[in-house]
């Protein structure tokens, strides 16, 4: 099999030196807004720092996928004697708040690491270093998806719409 | 489309519960910039002179600052302003932390309160939709425990909520609005709010805010980025080291208080311990610290980490900054600093400004001692020095007892009190509680800050200039270089030609001519800052800070789009100064009123003193009493102040 380049990209957050200054959120918000930075709003940002203060809970979360339903329960895990709630470090856009979602549209906020930047822009100018970017190559065995694996999205796609609409959906874009 | 600012007030009739969202006139940023210079403006139109502290005319502003909202650095405080029940003048205290932006977020710039609530409330802005919700449930609760207490109520965990507690709720005039980990405590923003009967203002917002002309507005971003990694890698050499980088000062951070301990006084303003830091205590004190202070924490948008978040022994935790952990250990004279972090959470839940609530225990510990105040006056109260001020605290601001009296603060509590009282009133300015410092040789720049600024308190006013001179000419020509944050080249001689004794040092030099130049900068940096919303620790209040008169005009014009020069600047910030002092000119304020105590020094110089307020009202435009001429006021669009002091017989006509 055939051996690829990948580019892996990480952010690591050191939630210990966050000082809950919140330039993230901004700097985010502004980047992503048309033209880049004519305006800012944090409750864009695809990066958000869920604050407890007297618990000492400053964390950075970046937004990850969009899901239709929330999750059946709410876990709690304590770490350090601080209790965080499952969702403190959740990525997903999700039904059960209103974190990661445009405020006006609703529609889901997803990080796209700043794609096209040196780094991050939340990373550029987190000041207190919380956030370090970190970008290294990997060689990857290049996977081509298998015929099984095609049929089993067709096959759902057929249950959803019915074969005789799949059939006509094929039919007219492989006319293009 | 409005830049930088939302563009909207926001009033809150109290008495009849209608709430309006009000468009606001474009040329008002254009006269007065925002925060502070627009909010006098308002009061200048909206409360005559007539109205005091309690009367249902007195508005309560809470405002936005220019900047608030922008990704400009630590743009971050919220301004109050209304009639003080304190000094009866327009006062300002300001607050970090992070509701100004969540406010500009949600549409406003200001939120202004008129009348008084019938019953306990707290205002809940979210956005467009705006409520007054029942409060009385949270009548009694802490000024922290009540921002927790709401954000549940309301599942909203991003929503930025300013608070008073049991002070505010018994309109104690040292009463602070407490908000995060930052507060407005001067001069009883809280007991106005507490006397209107709002227990709090929750804010959630998720609109944008605008810049006009974002790529010039991020280059100077840029620069002043650079900057401030320089700074902080760079301390300033030969100052102490609070001083020395830039932020608040870093009390959360360093644990030598060798300067603050030996310098400032104790007690009530009175004994300085210049043997006091020992190596015992300095250990003590290190290790009290170090256990106490769980994190070190910022405002909204802010690089440095002033604050802290305190755990303090057996006490709840809190959040604190600055000089707050000493206040009530040196009033009581306690040289435990675990007494500091304990009852500063308290005072904090309590929701009282912690630098002159305790000098308002030690006055009355020294009333008592004196035999002026008796055991009926302190009947329950434990005789330790600790306790004595624990009690003392709960007394006040629940107005019981003795409590009552003191709850007014040591100007008025003197003279209620009398049979004597009134001498033990060592340390107050306007009726206002100073901080307690007392020192050797009158200094002509601390003499006019002390006596003529509107805020009534040392440290929103003084910041950029050396606070002595510097014993070698190396170490001047070391604090010289690099220095652009000055209005003038001139200036760097002034610090070159300052000796600490013989002819060219305090109280003769600086000359009144050159100190009046020298605190009219300092002052004008506090009225930019204080009009754009920028904490004075990361500008106005240190040495060589990011933010200065160069770079100040080009921020402002690509934030708004109004092509601002610094000679514009000026203008506009020397408006909203004048407009602010002819506001307390109508209020009484006058020459006889600028005074700093008359122990602040032991040498005094009543001749060069007279001169150099003398000099210091010329160089400002205003007239033998204080009060800006109509030449000053008409050269600043403030013709129709001029009228109204005519009027009012104020200003005398033709005389200047």
């Amino acid at each position: 099999m055939a051996k690829i380049k990948k580019k892996i990209r990480t952010i690591t957050v050191n939630a210990d030196k966050c000082n809950g200054c919140r330039t993230c959120e901004i700097m985010c918000s502004a980047f992503h807004a048309v033209p880049p930075y004519s305006s800012n709003n944090p409750a864009r940002s695809r990066i958000q720092i869920v604050t407890n203060r007297l618990e000492d809970i400053w964390l950075p979360v970046f937004a990850g996928e969009y899901t239709e339903s929330e999750c059946m329960g709410r876990n709690k895990y304590i770490m350090d004697g601080k209790e965080y709630s499952e969702c403190d470090s959740c990525r997903a856009s999700c039904p059960a708040r209103d974190l990661f979602k445009e405020p006006d549209s609703g529609l889901p906020l997803k990080c796209d690491m700043c794609d096209g930047e040196d780094e991050p822009i939340c990373v550029k100018w987190c000041l207190v270093d919380a956030l370090i970017y970190e970008e290294r190559e990997e060689e990857v065995d290049e996977e081509k998806p298998s015929v099984s694996e095609m049929e089993i999205g067709l096959e759902s796609l057929m249950k959803k719409h019915g074969l005789q609409k799949l059939l006509d959906s094929v039919a007219r874009l492989s006319e293009k | 489309m409005r830049y930088a600012e939302a563009g909207y007030y926001l009033e809150v009739d109290l008495a009849t519960g209608n709430i309006e969202r009000v468009a606001t006139d474009p040329k008002l940023m254009e006269l007065h910039l925002g925060g502070l210079g627009t909010s006098i403006k308002l009061h200048w139109d909206r409360v005559p002179p007539e109205v005091k502290a309690f009367d249902p005319e007195n508005l309560l502003v809470f405002s936005t600052g220019l900047l608030n909202g922008t990704p400009v650095f630590s743009a971050n405080r919220s301004v109050v302003t209304f009639v003080s029940p304190q000094s009866g003048t327009l006062v300002y205290p300001m607050m970090g932390g992070f509701f100004a932006a969540e406010l500009k977020y949600a549409g406003y710039d200001k939120v202004i309160f008129r009348n008084k609530s019938p019953d306990w409330i707290y205002l809940y802005i979210n956005n467009d939709k705006v409520e007054i919700r029942d409060a009385s449930h949270l009548q009694g609760k802490g000024a922290l425990e009540t921002q927790d207490l709401i954000r549940k109520e309301l599942n909203q965990p991003k929503a930025q909520v300013a608070a008073i507690g049991l002070a505010g709720e018994n309109r104690v005039f040292t009463a602070s609005i407490e908000q995060s980990r930052s507060s407005a405590s001067r001069l009883g923003g809280g007991a106005v709010m507490g006397d209107k009967k709002i227990k709090a203002i929750a804010v959630r917002g998720t609109k944008d805010v605008y810049l006009a002309r974002p790529e010039e507005f991020m280059e100077v971003m840029k620069g002043v980025t650079e900057y401030i990694h320089f700074r902080n890698n760079n301390p300033i050499q030969d100052v102490m080291t609070i001083m020395s980088g830039i932020g608040s000062p870093q009390e959360m951070k360093h644990t030598d208080e060798k300067w603050h301990t030996e310098n400032f006084a104790w007690g009530n303003a009175r004994t300085r311990r210049r043997d006091f830091w020992t190596d015992e205590i300095d250990a003590s004190w290190t290790k009290s610290q170090l256990g106490a202070v769980k994190r070190l924490i910022s405002c909204f948008n802010c690089p440095q980490h002033c604050g802290a978040l305190v755990a303090p022994k057996d006490a709840p935790r809190y959040m604190a900054k600055c000089f707050g952990k000493l206040t009530y250990a040196m009033a009581a004279y306690v040289d435990d600093l675990d007494f500091g972090w304990k009852i500063l959470q308290r005072a904090t839940e309590y929701g009282v400004d912690s630098f002159s609530t305790p000098q308002i225990l030690a006055f009355a510990v020294e009333l008592y001692e004196a035999g002026i105040l008796t055991d009926k006056d302190f009947a329950g109260c434990p005789s330790d020095k600790e306790g004595r001020f624990f009690w003392l605290l709960d007394r006040v601001v629940r107005r019981e007892g003795i409590g009552d009296v003191l709850a007014d603060g040591v100007y008025f509590a003197a003279r209620k009190i009398g049979n004597g009282a009134e001498a033990f009133d060592h340390n107050t300015i306007k009726k206002h509680e100073q901080l307690p410092i007392k020192l050797g040789t009158m200094d002509p720049l601390y003499y006019l800050m002390l006596s003529t600024n509107e805020k009534i308190s040392i440290t929103q006013m003084e910041g950029q200039w050396p606070q002595s001179a510097f014993p070698t000419m190396e170490q001047r020509e070391n604090f010289v270089r690099d220095w652009p944050q000055l209005p003038d080249e001139k200036f760097k001689q002034w610090v070159l030609d300052w000796e600490p004794r013989g002819e060219k040092s305090i109280p003769y030099y600086p000359t009144p001519d050159i100190a009046s130049e020298i605190v009219d900068w300092m002052e004008m940096m506090h009225n930019i800052d204080d009009a754009c919303g920028m904490c004075c620790g990361m500008s106005s209040f240190c040495f060589k800070p990011p933010y200065h008169i160069h770079n100040y005009p080009l921020l402002i014009s690509a934030a708004t789009g109004m092509d601002l020069d610094e000679a514009g600047l000026k203008k506009i910030v020397n408006r909203n100064r004048n407009l602010h002092r002819a506001y307390n000119n109508r209020k009484g304020i006058t020459r006889a009123d600028e005074k700093p105590p008359a122990d602040h020094w032991k040498k005094r110089f009543p001749e060069l003193e007279e001169e150099l307020l003398s000099t210091y009202y010329k160089f400002k435009g205003w007239n033998h009493d204080g009060i800006p001429t109509r030449e000053k006021l008409e050269e600043l669009d403030l013709g129709y102040v001029a009228d109204d002091l005519e009027k009012r017989g104020i200003l005398k006509n033709g005389q200047n």
